[in-house]
């Protein structure tokens, strides 16, 4: 009984956690909701002129939906991508930010993670909810891959909540830990097929097998092609896919959550 | 029957870091090779004793000496290094109002996450809901974003949410003395009825009076360690009988003044003529001495004392000017004594400050705020009640007979 409200409690704080910073976000600015939209659209507008007409990238057809469309493309893995820069931002400022409260009172800091992963996962959730509508208008049926990408959003949000919960301790113990971060979030962008397709970059180190294989070893490639699978072309995603990424979600996971354990009993010292 | 006591502190030490560069940044680590260097310091070694249920509880000690950080530990804010802290029952810190509160949210939405923070599920919020923002006295502004409300506005009702967690075990660390007037009232009366129900408190405080009047046991920690644990009243006066008596001058005092004349020295006297070095006692006389040094005649000076509470409560102000008073003019040393017949404060720790002014009050010589802290222990009269003065008054108490009665 005990355990029970103890769950429950604890269930509450972190539903209220993610509507804090869901409201705390949008609250602060007369469009409110419409930023979360207009964001990702304004970078969309700026890759599809730069990448599309000045670079001229051209994007695979979608097979078999017949899709061809580059701002398409680029949102579905755009959108997905800033789940994880944002989440690997938003975690080192999960503690950091809350010192206060971590001071002040006690309860599992693991949750104020949680609930910056979850405010960014839901804030996701919004905006392919748009990019679905968007695609239907343009005649893609995605109405019937939607559950799967939901079963992918919810993959990915663990994986990024692994990575969070990581960077969130560490970033106590270095507080210098976001420049770091800045820099490596910007290879990974770009070793990630985001705005070209990863045709591209596996032509391109067809004879350094040792870069392919990284290249090809990168989660966010596999999730990046699940969601384009899912989305754009309207087909199932590969198997090796699936696996590579479910692989990386219990690695990271697994690695987040050992570390932050360790470390949490000193968090209320070290802040 | 023996109850189980709410909070065993067991064999507790507490270790912290201190780090010799706080900045630990990667950068750092990177040029020296390892983590940033630090040496240990224990903030608690080995404190052991009970909280029994129901009872209130007082820690007290001097600054640093490890009070908030063993009600951390209780809380399981900081794990003990070594040993163990049980606690029976729902715990609930007051050890920051309103830790937690989102400024841009509502009141109302606040008052929902606070909740949470301190551990209730949101049925359990809606049902104390009307409760807590009654207290708080807050219904017109609760859907106004709480950074328009004034900080006391903040801080009542961080207190009527956390107050309302209905703890079994309720940790305060000097957050009453924040508040007006009224709400240290309110506070005061909700711990009255907490105790009444049977809850345990364990209340961290500088007050001796409130700490003697409001604990049953008090535990007296020195430097981290366990000095001593007893009944309010002996612990109190054992600890203000070792504050080093008789005054002792603060550190940080400030002064002040355009320096013709200076206040050389300020020394509190006994009966026996003597420099106080031992404790004053309520009731017993005292002579405050001012020692001062003109290097220029000066005309028609006023000398003052000041008292203040710990908690900088103003007690008393006096002045020569008050009686009339104007020496013509002073120059060399002298001495200027106010003498008390019968000291009516009650016991606890005060500050005096003095000063030394022309004839209007409004330049001064010399100012020395906080220039002597010193200890009044329990004498005649004796109020359990506490607080900061006697009346110094007596008691008739007229019983009529019952066949008097109309
Ligand atoms: N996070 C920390 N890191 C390093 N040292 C700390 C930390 N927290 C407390 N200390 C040290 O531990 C000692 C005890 O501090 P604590 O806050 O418990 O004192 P206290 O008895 O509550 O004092 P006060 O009466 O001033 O409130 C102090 O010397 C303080 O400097
Ligand atoms: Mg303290």
């Amino acid at each position: 009984m005990a355990a029970l409200d103890l769950f429950r409690s604890q269930r509450d704080l972190f539903v209220n956690l993610t509507l804090r910073e869901l409201r705390g976000k949008y609250k602060r600015s007369v469009l409110g909701w419409a930023w979360s939209l207009l964001n990702p659209l304004a970078t969309m507008v700026i890759f599809s002129v730069v990448f599309r007409y000045f670079l001229k990238i051209d994007v695979p057809v979608g097979d078999p939906s017949g899709l061809h469309v580059f701002a398409f493309y680029l949102l579905c893995a755009l959108l997905p991508w800033n789940l994880l820069a944002n989440g690997m931002t938003g975690g080192m400022g999960a503690l950091l930010g809350n010192a206060n409260l971590i001071k002040k009172v006690f309860f599992p800091r693991s949750l104020l993670v949680g609930a910056n992963t979850a405010s960014l996962s839901v804030s996701l959730l919004i905006e392919l909810g748009v990019l679905a509508a968007a695609l239907l208008v343009a005649g893609n049926m995605v109405l019937p891959w939607l559950p799967a990408v939901l079963a992918v959003v919810a993959v990915q949000a663990l994986f990024v909540l692994g990575v969070a919960l990581l960077l969130a301790v560490t970033a106590v113990y270095f507080r210098d830990l976001e420049h770091l971060v800045g820099i490596v979030l910007q290879l990974w962008f770009y070793a990630t097929p985001i705005i070209y397709p990863a045709s591209f970059a596996i032509d391109a180190l067809r004879d350094k097998p040792l870069l392919r294989w990284l290249y090809e070893a990168n989660p966010m490639t596999r999730f990046a092609s699940i969601y384009r699978d899912l989305l754009y072309h309207l087909r199932g995603p590969e198997l090796v896919d699936v696996a590579a990424v479910v692989g990386w979600t219990v690695v990271v996971l697994g690695i987040g959550a050992f570390t932050f354990h360790r470390l949490e009993p000193r968090l209320a010292e070290e802040l | 029957m023996t109850t189980q006591p709410a909070v065993e502190v067991e064999d507790v030490s507490k270790r912290f870091r201190l780090y010799h560069d706080r900045n630990q940044s990667l950068k750092a680590a990177a040029m020296r090779g390892r983590r940033a260097r630090y040496e240990e310091f224990w903030a608690l070694k080995q404190v052991s004793f009970e909280v029994a249920e129901g009872s209130t509880f007082g820690l007290i000690g001097e600054n640093g000496s490890g009070k908030s950080t063993l009600l951390k530990c209780m809380a399981q804010i900081l794990r003990p290094d070594a040993g163990a802290v049980r606690t029976r029952g729902k715990v609930s810190a007051l050890l920051e109002l309103g830790a937690g509160f989102h400024p841009e949210l509502s009141g109302r939405d606040n008052v929902f996450l606070n909740g949470a923070i301190l551990g209730l599920s949101r049925k359990e919020v809606q049902e104390r809901f009307d409760d807590i923002v009654g207290f708080a006295g807050l219904e017109r502004f609760i859907d106004t974003p709480v950074k328009n409300y004034s900080s006391g506005m903040y801080v009542r009702l961080g207190f009527s949410v956390a107050i309302n967690v209905e703890p079994d075990v309720l940790l305060v660390d000097e957050v009453l003395a924040v508040g007006d007037e009224q709400f240290q009232r309110r506070c005061a009366e909700k711990f009255t009825e907490l105790r009444a129900d049977g809850r345990t408190i364990v209340v961290v405080s500088h007050s001796m009076g409130s700490m003697q009047s409001m604990c049953d046991q008090v535990a007296w920690l020195d430097h981290g360690e366990l000095k001593a644990v007893g009944p309010a009243h002996d612990m109190v006066d054992a600890y203000l009988g070792s504050v080093q008596m008789g005054g002792v001058p603060v550190g940080d005092t400030a002064r002040w003044g355009s320096g013709e004349a200076r206040i050389e020295r300020v020394e509190l006297i006994g009966a026996d003529g003597a420099p106080i070095d031992g404790s004053i006692r309520t009731g017993d006389p005292v002579t405050f001495r001012l020692c001062y040094k003109a290097d220029q005649p000066i005309e028609r000076p006023t000398f003052g004392f000041a008292l203040h509470t710990l908690d900088g409560v103003h007690v008393t102000g006096p002045r020569t000017a008050d009686q009339g008073l104007f020496p013509d003019v002073i120059l060399g040393e002298g001495t200027v004594e106010l003498v008390v017949d019968r000291l009516l404060l009650l016991p606890g720790t005060y500050d005096l400050s003095c000063a030394l002014h022309d004839s209007a009050g409004l330049h001064p010589y010399d100012a020395r705020n906080r220039a002597l802290r010193f200890n009044v222990v329990p004498g005649a009269p004796h109020e359990g009640m506490g607080g900061i003065t006697s009346l110094g008054g007596e008691w008739h108490v007229d019983v009529l007979d019952a066949e008097r009665r109309p």
